[in-house]
């Protein structure tokens, strides 16, 4: 099935309680398939077409305040427009899963697919100091997975999850195999907004303080969250790291594209290798910056005018070269283009 | 408000014709002197607590005056970004169909930034009750120049009046939804007096009634006043609304249910 579909057919099984969307491509296929497929009928999982991405955002945080597992999906313009949602999500703590198919910007740019939505995803993307944890999947059975993964992680940290994939990998069709149905969860935990009966005091969702000082314990709270993550959640995957003298960075699509150039440099006598962050926030940083003292150069490759390469940079703290590769506006490099830019970096 | 032991002594229950509602919170009120927003929580707090709907009430806040409105009730509560209500309270009342929704608006929120999502919500019969607060005005902020400011009225941002060839004409968004099918109840109400409160607190009661039949959106505009934005006194102010407001929005019932239901007959108001 197709990427898109895995993470419908996914949030089905998962027990997900609703999926808010709005249609753009190259994602619509998850709205089309939950729309087709009725959920309501077979698990109760409400599945709703808003009127825009800033009302599917604001679906979400209504929903997810009420303590249930909710979702939407969008491509790069639609998650621009759900920028201030999701800052509110952070801010308020909410669970949640965003997932955004990313395609070439910026403006209205293209439907192919890109990374050029790195910063916005990792950085923080809305106002505020916040950050979404966000994963990376590099194939369909990771599309899937990672929704279950998500919502395990979002109701861990009381924190909104992205899936940052791309165009290619939603569009793809890939062998997955699915889990079992999961009932949808009964028990709503004690902070939800579901009407206060007499036995607690009432919960109220809101980001807003008007006190500084609270406003900055509740700050300093929020950013505790993020160091734990830092510390728990940093996920990753190598290939061929062991004796490699040359590391590629790259996640997603261009995690493929190395995968396959890491092969092609071998045959050539060089020794390559792969490290393909699978959670991009928390980043792997440690992990980089042991692997970098025996590496003679390191390439950020990226679908991007090189976004990630930053984090690679800071991880790295100058142990060796960092440079980056990559294709912008839509364009998926070739196997062949990250080895003549391997071998023209090492030259 | 605490209930002193004297009370009892002072008044006998038998007595007793008014009370302070038990779900309104020991917090002060945050709004300006004569201003609608306090009557308004009050008798919504007095229908939550008389219809028995404490346990189930979700509400949802607006961003504007009343955006601290979580504080005065004793009910669970979010609170939206600028104009989203609607689309909060859409995916609450959908996840949570046996509970009783709520928005509560002003006319920036509700009418401007929010337009797309009142206008959405109402067309897809969202079985919630909005509560729309119109003072014309945009208090919060300082007195702007909202949607519904009447032509030639001073704001902040129209301070020559707003010129209506230039900044547009008020909206009048709820005689807008009152067309959408979606809509079962839509009236125009206010709180500046005795009568007027009574009822704006029997139009909530009709939004509880359908709410719990499913029949669609409910929607209550409360024309209301702004005596620090409008730069005038509390009884200035609710006279100008009279002789203004009303004449731009006129209460009254837009739109009421086909065949009213047989629970809401027997009114004992």
């Amino acid at each position: 099935m197709k990427g898109n579909e895995a993470i419908a057919e996914a949030a089905i099984r998962a027990g997900v309680d609703a999926y808010f969307g709005y249609p753009i491509t190259p994602q619509s296929e998850i709205l089309e398939y939950l729309m087709e497929a009725n959920p309501y009928e077979k698990t109760g999982m409400v599945v709703l077409q808003a009127e825009s991405e800033p009302a599917a955002i604001n679906m979400v945080y209504g929903g997810a305040a009420c303590g249930k597992k909710v979702m939407t999906s969008s491509s790069s313009p639609g998650i621009s427009l759900m920028q201030e949602g999701i800052s509110y999500i952070a801010g308020a703590e909410l669970p949640c899963l965003i997932v955004n198919v990313v395609r070439g910007g910026p403006g209205l740019g293209t439907i192919q697919p890109s990374q050029s939505d790195y910063f916005q995803a990792c950085k923080g993307g809305g106002h505020g100091d916040y950050r979404l944890l966000v994963l990376a999947p590099a194939s369909v059975q990771e599309m899937a997975d990672f929704v279950e993964l998500a919502f395990d992680l979002a109701f861990k940290y009381r924190n909104p999850v992205m899936i940052l994939s791309d165009g290619a990998i939603g569009q793809m069709m890939e062998k997955v195999y699915l889990k079992p149905y999961r009932e949808r969860e009964k028990n709503l935990p004690e902070w939800a907004t579901t009407g206060k009966p007499p036995t607690r005091k009432r919960n109220i969702i809101t980001s807003l303080n008007l006190d500084p000082y609270l406003h900055e314990q509740h700050n300093q709270k929020i950013q505790a969250k993020y160091r734990e993550m830092e510390k728990n959640e940093v996920r990753f995957e190598e290939f061929q790291t062991d004796d490699a003298e040359y590391l590629l960075v790259a996640y997603g699509t261009s995690a493929r594209v190395c995968q396959k150039a890491v092969q092609l440099a071998r045959t050539e006598g060089i020794k390559a290798g792969l490290l393909r962050p699978i959670t991009l926030y928390p980043f792997p940083a440690e992990r980089i910056n042991e692997l970098a003292g025996k590496m003679k150069h390191i390439i950020s490759v990226e679908m991007s005018a090189g976004q990630m390469v930053e984090d690679v940079r800071l991880a790295v703290n100058g142990k060796t070269a960092v440079t980056h590769f990559g294709r912008m506006g839509g364009v998926i490099p070739t196997p062949e283009e990250v080895v003549d830019n391997l071998k023209s970096e090492i030259k | 408000m605490k209930v002193v032991t004297g009370d009892k002594e002072i008044i006998k229950p038998e007595n007793l014709v008014y009370k302070r509602s038990g779900l309104l919170t020991d917090t002060p009120f945050s709004y300006c002197p004569g201003c609608g927003h306090g009557t308004a929580h009050r008798i919504l707090a007095e229908v939550i607590e008389e219809e028995n709907l404490q346990s189930v009430t979700v509400g949802v806040c607006p961003v504007g005056c009343s955006v601290l409105m979580y504080d005065f009730l004793d009910i669970d509560m979010q609170e939206a970004a600028h104009g989203r209500a609607p689309a909060l309270a859409t995916a609450i009342k959908r996840l949570l169909p046996d509970r009783f929704v709520f928005t509560y608006q002003g006319d920036g929120d509700l009418a401007a930034i929010g337009t797309a999502e009142t206008i959405h919500a109402c067309n897809r019969g969202e079985n919630i009750l909005i509560i729309f607060i119109n003072n014309g005005i945009y208090g919060m902020t300082g007195g702007q120049m909202a949607p519904t400011t009447l032509p030639g009225m001073i704001s902040t941002t129209s301070p020559y009046g707003r010129d209506i060839k230039v900044m547009g004409n008020p909206l009048k968004i709820t005689e807008m939804v009152a067309m959408l099918p979606g809509t079962c109840y839509v009236t125009r109400q206010s709180v500046h007096t005795p009568a007027a409160v009574r009822k704006t607190k029997k139009a909530m009661k009709k939004a509880v009634e359908y709410q719990k039949k499913n029949m669609g959106t409910c929607f209550i505009e409360i024309v209301s006043n702004c005596p620090s934005g409008w730069r005038m006194t509390p009884v200035q102010a609710n006279k100008w609304m009279e002789e203004n407001m009303f004449r731009y929005f006129p209460p009254g019932d837009i739109k009421v249910p086909a065949s009213q239901p047989e629970e809401t007959k027997t009114d004992n108001e």
